[in-house]
């Protein structure tokens, strides 16, 4: 693909996470467990991922990141995203390159490695392993939107013309 | 209408399939054992930084201001423990819900507190 041409595309797949990033903050959902997301922006890093490479979905990984750091001021929050987003995309390129599973699945055990890695950290920071007492929610909430972002991801995929 | 021919789909799944069903299996089995080996706890924890700075019976309703790093109300009311009000950016130690099983926990990263039951 011309240089051109990707970093348009690259640029757009990085905004379009950065404002599902927004709308999922807008989204009020309070089950009591801590954690718990729909993981909207994994749509853009999936898309990234499937038509144009590991290395791309990485950047836009890491624009988004950047981006919801920079705009909304959280760095604590960025510590957790940065650990959830890295284990989450390489756990999503192994399964890629090297297991025959389907878009959703991948996208399911991304979203349950995300949601491990952002408890590994809180378990750093504040340096109490209890807080892993969460892991089994998060491990069924992080399979379910994983599956239902990958859905959509999927399509995204299969019908978007490059 | 697409017809959609379940046995071919299972058949081209099954490896798919397989891989959900154990992180469902995982995720079943640590609620069951964690369900079934909760004890009620007697104590309120709070942690900052991984060191203890107070410990309260959970069988005394109280209502603490907690001063670390930022300002976190913590309440103690009919044997369960939660933040009720807090000043940090994400307030997710609010949205969770009140504990009161040994182990159970109440995060406020921000403030790098925990509230745990002991």
């Amino acid at each position: 693909m011309k240089t051109t041409r990707r970093i348009a595309l690259l640029g757009l797949a990085a905004a379009l996470a950065l404002v599902l990033s927004y709308v999922e903050s807008l989204v009020p959902l309070s089950v009591g467990v801590p954690g718990v997301r729909i993981g909207f922006a994994n749509i853009a890093v999936l898309f990234a991922l499937y038509r144009l490479s590991a290395a791309d979905a990485a950047v836009v990984s890491g624009v988004r990141i950047l981006g919801v750091a920079l705009l909304f001021g959280n760095w604590m929050a960025t510590a957790y995203s940065v650990a959830g987003a890295a284990l989450s995309l390489l756990g999503m390129v192994m399964l890629k390159r090297f297991a025959k599973l389907s878009l959703p699945v991948v996208s399911a055990v991304g979203g349950v490695l995300h949601n491990a890695g952002q408890i590994v950290v809180a378990v750093c920071v504040t340096r109490t392993v209890q807080i892993a007492w969460y892991l089994p929610v998060l491990v069924l909430t992080g399979t379910v939107a994983g599956i239902v972002i990958g859905l959509v991801g999927a399509l995204l995929v299969s019908r978007v013309k490059l | 209408m697409m017809k959609v021919n379940v046995k071919q789909w299972l058949r081209r799944h099954t490896r798919d399939i397989l891989v959900v069903a154990a992180l469902l299996a995982v995720a079943a089995v640590c609620a069951a054992v964690m369900a079934l080996t909760a004890v009620p706890g007697a104590h309120v924890c709070v942690r900052v930084d991984g060191a203890e700075v107070a410990r309260y019976p959970l069988s005394q309703d109280r209502r603490v201001t907690l001063e670390y790093g930022g300002t976190n109300e913590l309440v103690i009311e009919g044997g369960r423990a939660r933040i009720e009000s807090a000043d940090c950016p994400d307030k997710v130690c609010v949205r969770t819900a009140p504990i009161s099983e040994v182990g159970q926990t109440v995060v406020c990263l921000p403030h790098k507190l925990v509230v745990v039951i002991e």
